[in-house]
């Protein structure tokens, strides 16, 4: 299969840019998204989400299932709303890693499936530079993206800080959790308290009532010995830890409840609110002033917590970093990200990734698109 | 009648048919690479045949029972391929393509009952009991195919019904549990045979099923249960 040539007006349709359709299975979203160039054209999108909430947490088994029911209707549902053939499309782009490992197996078996029976070139995509690459569809940035680039990434599976210098073929992985991601944290502590899954919005909003300087919760990976200095940077200077907040958190609803006291609910969801928030936000902003970053993008589905998107304003603010946050629908798992990267990989004259390659659970974000295997 | 099949639930197979010609076949015996094969297997199968898509009279898959990932990745690509090319898509459970190939083989007594077990990992076989043809072929224009009696089951192979023949994997797995049917201990459902069991039905007005996975068990998930209060 050949590459799109994206400056040829016969395999672009005459219209701008590359008309790419994208497919996403790395957790529990089934995404099929389809862009022109930097025009979104759809983003179609089904969750599993309903069935893990008894669980308290995503279940992989549970979202390979649903993969595997929803991609051919959510592939249509996406052309329809697009008003698209799959003649017309020019390339497909799938999330190879990272993600669930059986539930990215039905993606790119049936991206693999699609580039078979169309004939059209497939492009194997990191899922975590496709929550960047978004940022090139829906208005996000009006001029493409800005030079002097990172991008604060926080979801349920996901908690990364990255440095893009070219969105197709050098991005940086700064740092990252090395337990839990924050939105597992938010889930198991949500869990602790009661309070239902996903623990993001429960918790986010009873924190409005709590006093968040409550309970001073640990912040992981902030003691000297990981941090050093810019000089000298510690082995976690970026890096995250949550999995000791969880347990602080236990451990504090039990004192209050072996006292015999009421379990100030509120007071601790704002404190672990804070502690998650107030770590993730300083950590990212010194790596940016670090790495001469100017311009934040942030995504993934924590997005939309709002005392993070706060704080962050905040602070990048004061340290003279533009932050950019993408529409909520954009910034959750989908497959316009994946459309959206793949529609730079072709105008950056990518080569397309064959039909032989596996899926990565724990791909590196250096590997932006796989090569031929 | 030209068929293109997927089998996923053991090995990774792929076979094209013209009416009972098997005109290409492909076999990956790596049970876990099938999202990675299956693919250029179907792509290398038609074009070396000459064959487009939207030629075929149906793709056909096995809908299990089998290991998960590798079923899904086998039943993800039948339909994406079948809704493309907007041919007909038919499901055929795995174990008839076993069923089938040892009543051909004319090893099974006529009229006689066995069963089929394949691999379940985790120490457990899926398997279904049959019934062989009664062997009056001369007046049919094709073979008759096996009946299936009970199943499909997932379960320890000590717990297999007693005193019938096994056709199947699960033979060669556990020796001590079951008589294995001559040359078919480590028989695995193959494409080809899951191929001539549809087209059989087809030509029989026989309705096949859809291609909804025969998993036979839960996911693993467990509802958390509620969290000990601690008491002063
Ligand atoms: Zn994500």
């Amino acid at each position: 299969m050949n590459a799109v040539d994206p400056g040829n007006p016969a395999t672009t349709g005459g219209a701008p840019g590359p008309l790419i359709l994208g497919i996403e299975s790395s957790c529990d979203e089934t995404g099929v998204g389809i862009v022109r160039g930097t025009e979104l054209l759809t983003n179609t999108v089904s969750s599993s989400m309903d069935e893990h909430v008894r669980f308290g947490g995503v279940i992989p088994e549970i979202a390979s299932r649903a993969h595997l029911e929803a991609f051919v209707p959510t592939l249509q549902a996406a052309l329809d709303d697009a008003g698209v053939t799959l003649d017309e499309i020019d390339a497909i782009a799938v999330t190879a890693g990272p993600g669930l490992s059986g539930a990215l197996m039905v993606g790119v078996a049936a991206a693999k499936a699609l580039a078979v029976a169309t004939g059209k070139p497939l492009y194997a995509i990191n899922h975590l530079v496709a929550h960047v690459g978004v940022g090139m569809v829906g208005g996000t940035f009006a001029g493409g993206l800005p030079p002097n680039l990172g991008a604060l990434l926080v979801s349920g599976g996901h908690t990364e800080i990255l440095r893009v210098g070219n969105i197709a073929s050098d991005v940086e992985l700064l740092g990252s959790t090395i337990d839990d991601a924050a939105g597992e944290a938010y889930d198991k502590t949500a869990r602790i308290l009661g309070l239902g899954y996903p623990g993001g919005p429960a918790i986010d909003r009873l924190a409005r009532e709590g006093n968040p300087k409550a309970i001073r919760f640990p912040r992981g990976l902030s003691q000297p010995k990981y941090m050093g200095t810019a000089e000298e940077p510690g082995p976690h200077r970026y890096d995250w830890s949550f999995s000791g907040l969880k347990t602080a958190v236990a451990r504090s609803v039990e004192q209050y409840e072996a006292a015999g006291l009421e379990v100030p609910v509120a007071d601790i969801a704002a404190s672990f609110q804070e502690a998650v928030v107030d770590i993730i936000t300083s950590k990212a902003v010194l790596a940016c002033r670090e790495h001469g970053i100017t311009n934040l993008l942030l995504g993934g589905g924590v997005a939309a917590n709002r005392r993070l998107r706060e704080l962050t304003a905040e602070r990048c603010a004061a340290a003279g970093i533009t932050l950019t946050v993408p529409a909520p629908s954009l910034c959750t798992d989908n497959g316009a990200m994946v459309a959206a990267l793949g529609a730079q990989i072709v105008l950056d004259g990518g080569r397309p990734s064959g039909i032989a390659f596996g899926t990565n659970p724990s791909l590196p974000v250096t590997s932006i698109v796989l090569p031929e295997g | 009648m030209l068929l293109l099949a997927l089998d996923t639930s053991a090995a990774a197979t792929v076979a094209l048919l013209r009416d009972d010609d098997i005109v290409a076949r492909f076999g990956s015996a790596d049970t876990r690479s099938h999202a990675e094969v299956l693919a250029p297997a179907v792509q290398r199968i038609l074009a070396d045949a000459g064959v487009a898509g939207a030629d075929l009279d149906a793709v056909v898959a096995g809908v299990g029972p089998g290991p998960f990932t590798g079923l899904r990745a086998g039943l993800v690509t039948a339909r994406t391929l079948a809704f493309v090319w907007g041919v007909p898509l038919h499901g055929v459970m795995s174990l008839d393509a076993l069923a089938f190939d040892a009543a051909a083989s004319g090893t099974l007594p006529a009229g006689s009952d066995f069963l089929v077990g394949t691999d379940a990992r985790r120490g457990e076989v899926y398997w279904a009991a049959y019934r062989s043809p009664s062997g009056d072929t001369e007046q049919r224009e094709q073979p008759e195919l096996p009946e299936l009696l009970d199943g499909p089951h997932v379960g320890p192979a000590a717990g297999l019904p007693k005193g019938l023949p096994l056709v199947g994997r699960a033979a060669g797995l556990y020796p001590d549990n079951v008589d294995a049917v001559g040359g078919f201990a480590s028989a695995d459902p193959d494409a080809a045979s899951l191929g001539r069991v549809a087209r059989l039905r087809l030509l029989a007005g026989e309705a096949l099923q859809d291609t909804s996975p025969l998993y036979l068990r839960e996911s693993d998930a467990k509802v958390p249960g509620p969290r000990k209060r601690a008491t002063a």
